[in-house]
C-alpha cells in the first residue's frame, strides 16, 4: 500500500518487521491521540471560548488571548516564574556542580555523602513541601536557628512578600541532586590525560577547570539546564502546598495561577489559553537554548 | 625526607624531594581534609530536614514551637504514629489507594514504554523518524497544556471521581520514558538481535529474553522515577478526588493543614515520615541501578 509513494518493495521479513513496529508502539500511539493529541487540538479549540465547563459555549476568537495582555496577574505569574525558573536552575547548577566536584575527589565514604546529596531529588511532593514549612518556620524554624549561629536573624521566608519566592529557590537548590548525578558521572568522564596535558602547559586549577573541565562537561551541563527549566516553569506541588501563590501574589506561579483559572473560576477558556501560552514560552525557551548551546556545549 | 641528605640531593638535583608540604602525597592528603572540611557540614544541612522532621513527628503538640528546638524529643511520643495515622483521618484507605494507583502505573509504564522504545530502537519501519519525533516533542509539553481537555475527556466518560482518570494513561507510554528506554536500547549489540533471528526467536522473545535482561539499569531507573512520580502526584488527585474513600496519601496529607491548623503538625510530620518510608527504600534497595541509569539518560 505505502510501498507505491516510496516505489520500494519491502521484503517479506520487512515486512513483518514493519507490522511489528507498528503492532508495539500501539500503545503509545493510541495514548498519543487519544490523551495528549486530542486534547491538544481540544485545547486550542476551547482557547477560543468561554467555556466555563459547563452548557453554553460560545466562540470569542482571540478575546482570551487579548485579556492575557491587560491580565496583570498574568504578568505577575509570568514575573514570578520566570524568577523562580532562572534562580533555581542558575544556582542549583552552580551547588550541584560543586558538590559534583568534592565528590569526585577521590575521598572515604563517598557513597554514602553522594547518597545524601542525592537523597532529596527522590523525596518530593507534599510531604517534603510540610516538611519545608516547618523548617522555613520564621519563629522556630530549622533555617533561622542554624542561621542564628551565624548571627544572621533570618527574614520572615514563606510568611513574607520579599522573602517567600527565595524560600522556594533554596528548596530547589536542595532538591536538584538529580542534575548532581548527571554532572558526577560527567566529571568522571573527563580523561586524567587531559588534566596531565595541561600541568604540562603550565595550567593552573582555574585555568584546568574553564578550559578542559567545562567544555568536556558541557554536554551534561547543557542538558541538566534544558530539563531543569523546563521543570521550573511548570511547578506547582510546593507553592499549593506551601504559600498558594501568598503573601500577597508573591508566590503566584504559572501554573497556580493556570489551575485556579480552570479549577476554581472554571474558566476553562481562559485556562487552556495560559496552557497553550505555557508551551509556546517552554518551547521557545528550549529552542533558544538549543541555538545558544551550539556555542558553548562541545560534542565529541 | 630524613633518608635523603642535603648534600647528595644538591649533587644530584634529579633526586631532590620537595619540601613536604609541596610534596604531591602531602597535597593529596590536605586536599582531601579541605573537601572534607567544606563536604561535612554541607552534608549535614542537606540532611537537617530530615532529622527535623522526625524529630517533630516525635513530639508533643507543646514542645513544636519551642525556642530553641530540640532535636532529641522528651518524651519521644511513639504514638504519635498510630494516631496521627488513623485516629482521625482514616490513612489506611489512603495508602490502599496510593498503593493501587501507583503499583498499576509502574506496572502499565514499564509494559507499554519498554515496548515502544524497543520499536524505536531497534525495528526498522517506514514513518518510524516522524513518530519519534513526536516522541520528543510531547517530552517538553507541559502537562497543564492538556489539563482541561483531559479533565473533560474523562468527565465526558463518567470517571471524574473514579480512579480511572490516574491510572488509565499509565498503560498508554509515557514520552520521557519511552525516549530513556529507547537511548538505552540503542547501546546494545545490534547483532544479538541478527543472531536471534537466525534461531528462530521472534521480536518478542528477543525483547523478553536479550534486551530486558541486559537492561536492568535503565527499567529501573524508569520503575522509580514512575513510582516517586506517581507515589507523590498531587495535582491529578486534587483534580479527579472528592471522596474521602477514594483520596490517596498527599490529598491525605494536605488534610491535617486545614481540618486541624498548626496543631497537627506532629501528625502531618508522623504521616510524612511513613509516607517517604517506602520511596527511600527503593531508592537504596536499587540505588547502584539508578544512578547509573540516570548517568546513561545525561551522559549519552
Amino acid at each position: 500500500m505505502l510501498q507505491r509513494f516510496t516505489g520500494k518493495k519491502l521484503s517479506k521479513r520487512e515486512k513483518q518487521e514493519e507490522r511489528v513496529f507498528y503492532l508495539f508502539i500501539s500503545l503509545w500511539l493510541i495514548g498519543f491521540l487519544a490523551f495528549t493529541g486530542g486534547p491538544m487540538i481540544a485545547s486550542l479549540f476551547i482557547s477560543f471560548t468561554n467555556w466555563t465547563g459547563v452548557k453554553s459555549i460560545s466562540f470569542i476568537g482571540m478575546d482570551n488571548y487579548q485579556t492575557m495582555i491587560t491580565d496583570k496577574l498574568f504578568w505577575i505569574t509570568l514575573k514570578n516564574t520566570a524568577y523562580y525558573a532562572f534562580a533555581s536552575v542558575f544556582f542549583g547548577t552552580v551547588v550541584a556542580l560543586i558538590i559534583a566536584i568534592l565528590l569526585n575527589q577521590n575521598i572515604p565514604g563517598r557513597n554514602i555523602l553522594r547518597t545524601i546529596f542525592f537523597m532529596p531529588s527522590v523525596t518530593q511532593g507534599v510531604a517534603i513541601a510540610i516538611m519545608w514549612l516547618w523548617v522555613l518556620n520564621p519563629q522556630v524554624g530549622l533555617l533561622n536557628y542554624g542561621l542564628s549561629f551565624l548571627g544572621i536573624k533570618g527574614p520572615g521566608w514563606v510568611t513574607s512578600q520579599t522573602w517567600a519566592m527565595p524560600a522556594l529557590v533554596v528548596m530547589a537548590i536542595w532538591q536538584n541532586g538529580q542534575a548532581m548525578i548527571i554532572l558526577l558521572a560527567a566529571l568522571q568522564g573527563v580523561p586524567r590525560m587531559f588534566y596531565e596535558a595541561a600541568s604540562l602547559d603550565g595550567a593552573g586549577q582555574w585555568a584546568k577547570f574553564r578550559n578542559v573541565t567545562i567544555p568536556m562537561i558541557s554536554p551534561a551541563l547543557f542538558f541538566v539546564i534544558v530539563i531543569g527549566v523546563v521543570g521550573s516553569f511548570q511547578i506547582f506541588t510546593t507553592v499549593a502546598v506551601m504559600t498558594r501563590g501568598g503573601p500577597g501574589s508573591s508566590t503566584m506561579v504559572y501554573v497556580y495561577y493556570l489551575y485556579q483559572n480552570a479549577f476554581s473560576y472554571f474558566k476553562m477558556g481562559y485556562a487552556s489559553a495560559l496552557g497553550w501560552i505555557l508551551f509556546i514560552i517552554i518551547a521557545a525557551l528550549t529552542w533558544v537554548q538549543f541555538a545558544a548551546g551550539r556555542r558553548w556545549v562541545h560534542y565529541e | 625526607m630524613s633518608d635523603v641528605s642535603i648534600k647528595e640531593s644538591r649533587s644530584n638535583p634529579v633526586r631532590t624531594e620537595a619540601p613536604w608540604y609541596k610534596r604531591k602525597s602531602s597535597l593529596r592528603i590536605l586536599g582531601m581534609i579541605i573537601t572534607f572540611i567544606i563536604i561535612i557540614p554541607l552534608a549535614l544541612i542537606y540532611l537537617a530536614p530530615y532529622i527535623g522532621m522526625l524529630s517533630t513527628a516525635l513530639k508533643q503538640p507543646k514542645q513544636i514551637f519551642q525556642y530553641p528546638p530540640k532535636i532529641i524529643p522528651d518524651p519521644v511520643m511513639w504514638s504519635n504514629f498510630p494516631e496521627g495515622w488513623s485516629k482521625y483521618v482514616p490513612f489506611n484507605t489512603y495508602l490502599f489507594n496510593s498503593l493501587k494507583i501507583t503499583l498499576n502505573n509502574v506496572i502499565g509504564n514499564l509494559v507499554s514504554c519498554t515496548l515502544a522504545a524497543f520499536a524505536f530502537a531497534r525495528l526498522k519501519a517506514r514513518g518510524k523518524n516522524i513518530l519519534f519525533a513526536l516522541v520528543l516533542g510531547t517530552m517538553i509539553l507541559p502537562n497543564e497544556v492538556i489539563l482541561v481537555p483531559q479533565f473533560l475527556l474523562f468527565t465526558k466518560l463518567g470517571m471524574n471521581n473514579t480512579h480511572w482518570p490516574l491510572m488509565l494513561p499509565a498503560w498508554f507510554g509515557y514520552p520521557f520514558f519511552i525516549f530513556l528506554l529507547r537511548q538505552f536500547f540503542m547501546t546494545l549489540p545490534k547483532e544479538l538481535d541478527e543472531a536471534a533471528l537466525i534461531d528462530g526467536a521472534n521480536w518478542l522473545q528477543i525483547l523478553w529474553n536479550i534486551v530486558l535482561p541486559l537492561s536492568k539499569p535503565a527499567l529501573a531507573t524508569v520503575a522509580i522515577f514512575s513510582f516517586v512520580g506517581n507515589w507523590n502526584n498531587y495535582l491529578g488527585p486534587l483534580i479527579y478526588l472528592r471522596d474521602d474513600k477514594l483520596l490517596t496519601l498527599p490529598l491525605g496529607l494536605t488534610q491535617f493543614q486545614g481540618q486541624f491548623g498548626q496543631v497537627a503538625y506532629h501528625f502531618m510530620m508522623s504521616n510524612a515520615v511513613l509516607m517517604l518510608l517506602p520511596v527511600l527504600l527503593i531508592f537504596f534497595l536499587a540505588q547502584r541501578l539508578f544512578i547509573e541509569g540516570i548517568t546513561l539518560t545525561g551522559t549519552k
